[in-house]
């Protein structure tokens, strides 16, 4: 089942076109890499999913995208209910300067929840969900600061599930990492999958190969394959794809 | 071989040299820089300290002639007239800071910006002007609410401006991490940027108080000044520095060291507000 479709996507940062035509189905419960060289256009589509774009001057979109059913862009929606719907993990873990729990109670906290009881139960799930639990359940009163690069990220993904999206958008969620944080957020991502639909943003070819169902290789604005992972980086239908996970560009 | 070796030391010597004058200057620069400042502790404390006591936060000033008393009506008053500049000041700065910040992006916005910088630069006896202007005329009365005007007119530009300046320092990503919670703008500006940034603000609405307590010339023809114990803002109000103006130019021994004694109270109360500051935003969390 597609939980997003985007038909015909054109982005232009000013005079620039930054996407060209962009046509994918992501189906739910999956992983959608999305790969390419710098500046192709991968992080610019994943932040029209929830329309982060918006935030920027002097953008302009033309396109459909169709998100449970509901054209984000020309439907009355909801921009908090969609990004509520919808949540993102950035390049740069970004926790909130304050306590361990406070980052991950943020979310609910705003929407509402006031009673101690249940805050305290989400945050212990979600810090669960994001495999951090165990080694911060001492110390949920310390600066979310104060933890590793790699923990942090994870708290930034706890933070993102405390509000309970259907979607998570990851936007190269470990390239600031170590290989050991590395493994460990691939390995929360692939159990993620089980409840969410994630999408993401991947310099690295070998994260896309090793974590994702379907990808997609993005080059100057245009996509040029999108096709199961396996198929994509065994049997490449177009040309291009070939030179690009073989190196030849890029 | 030899001959490059040999030109290359003396170079070296060379280098050391202009290094160690570059270095002293500086170094004497920022003595000079701090002298001034040591000379004002130096003859504040000296010439002060010796009627430092009780009796000088809780009497009232003696008439001429008589030696000793306090001026416990000053010193409530200038706490009074910062407190009406902070409660009018405060808020207008603080939000006016955050609307250039947030929204500010406009010819508007430029505008504004252009005009708290010139308000800045505005000598304080003209704010003191415009004060008797709109506020000591209509009300046909000098008062402690025409002085606090003038001094919530002279703080709002450098609150603005530090508060524009600390929410500009806040990370993007803070904001893009708000928004993507599905936060709200105004709820992500509110509490996370400005929870961010109210450190800096803090600073800049401590600037801002501490200029307007050590402000003589804006009171002069606002508050007036009182001999008498009054709280009433609608009446003229004693304060310390118009205090010292008077009498620090007064022709008696006895006047000129109360003088001294009101600089160092004054300079004491605003060390204590920065350090209350300083010690109710020592915060738990670093920002990066």
């Amino acid at each position: 089942m597609n939980i997003i479709e985007v038909k015909n996507l054109n982005l232009f940062y000013g005079k620039f076109q930054a996407l060209k035509d962009i046509s994918i189905d992501i189906k739910m419960n999956k992983i959608t890499a999305l790969i390419g060289p710098s500046g192709c256009g991968k992080s610019t589509f994943l932040r029209c999913l929830n329309r982060m774009n918006d935030l920027i001057n002097g953008v302009k979109i033309k396109g459909d995208v169709i998100i449970d059913g509901k054209n984000i862009y020309k439907d009355r929606i909801d921009i908090v209910e969609l990004r509520k719907n919808v949540g993102m993990i950035f390049q740069k873990s970004n926790p909130f300067p304050m306590s361990i729990f406070d980052n991950v109670a943020y979310g609910p906290r705003i929407n509402g929840i006031r009673d101690k009881k249940q805050l305290e139960e989400i945050v212990e799930n979600t810090l669960r969900k994001a495999a951090l639990w165990e080694e911060v359940k001492d110390d949920l009163k310390k600066s979310g600061m104060s933890l590793s690069g790699g923990q942090q990220q994870r708290l930034c993904i706890a933070r993102a599930l405390a509000v309970e999206p259907k979607i998570i958008l990851m936007d190269e969620p470990a390239s600031a990492l170590d290989p050991i944080s590395t493994t460990k957020i691939e390995d929360l991502i692939f159990e993620l999958k089980k409840n969410y639909t994630i999408v993401i943003v991947t310099h690295n070819m070998q994260q896309a190969a090793r974590v994702s169902d379907e990808t997609a290789l993005f080059y100057m604005g245009e996509l040029i394959e999108f096709n199961e992972t396996k198929k994509l980086f065994t049997a490449p239908e177009n040309e291009k794809t070939e030179a690009y996970i073989s190196g030849k560009f890029g | 071989m030899e001959a490059e070796l040999k030109n290359y030391k003396r170079r070296l010597k060379y280098r050391k040299a202009i290094n160690l004058i570059v270095n002293s200057l500086t170094f004497i620069a920022a003595l000079i820089a701090i002298l001034p400042l040591l000379l004002i502790f130096y003859y504040t404390v000296s010439k002060g300290i010796s009627r430092l006591n009780l009796e000088f936060f809780i009497e009232m000033p003696k008439p001429v002639g008589e030696s000793g008393g306090g001026m416990a009506n000053a010193i409530v008053g200038t706490l009074i007239l910062v407190g009406i500049g902070g409660v009018i000041g405060l808020p207008v700065g603080i939000m006016s800071g955050i609307y250039l910040a947030e929204f500010g992006n406009n010819k508007f916005g430029q505008l504004l910006r252009f005009l708290t910088d010139v308000l800045s630069g505005v000598p304080s006896i003209v704010i003191g002007v415009v004060a008797y202007t709109i506020v000591v005329i209509p009300m046909e009365q000098f008062s402690a609410l025409a002085g606090g005007v003038a001094l919530a007119i002279l703080m709002i530009p450098t609150i603005t401006r530090t508060t524009e300046e600390m929410i500009k320092l806040v990370p993007h990503s803070y904001r893009e991490a708000g928004l993507g919670l599905g936060i709200p703008k105004w709820k992500t500006s509110l509490f996370i940027v400005l929870r961010t940034a109210w450190k800096g603000i803090a600073t800049g609405v401590l600037l801002g108080l501490s200029r307007a307590a050590g402000e003589t010339a804006p009171l002069l023809f606002t508050a007036l000044g009182n001999r008498f114990w009054s709280t009433n803002v609608f009446e003229p109000i004693a304060s310390l520095t118009v205090y010292i103006y008077d009498y620090a130019r007064a022709p008696f021994e006895d006047w000129n060291a109360q003088a001294w004694t009101a600089a160092l109270v004054l300079i004491i109360l605003i060390s204590l507000l920065s350090l209350t500051f300083k010690i109710i935003t020592r915060s738990k969390y670093k920002t990066n």
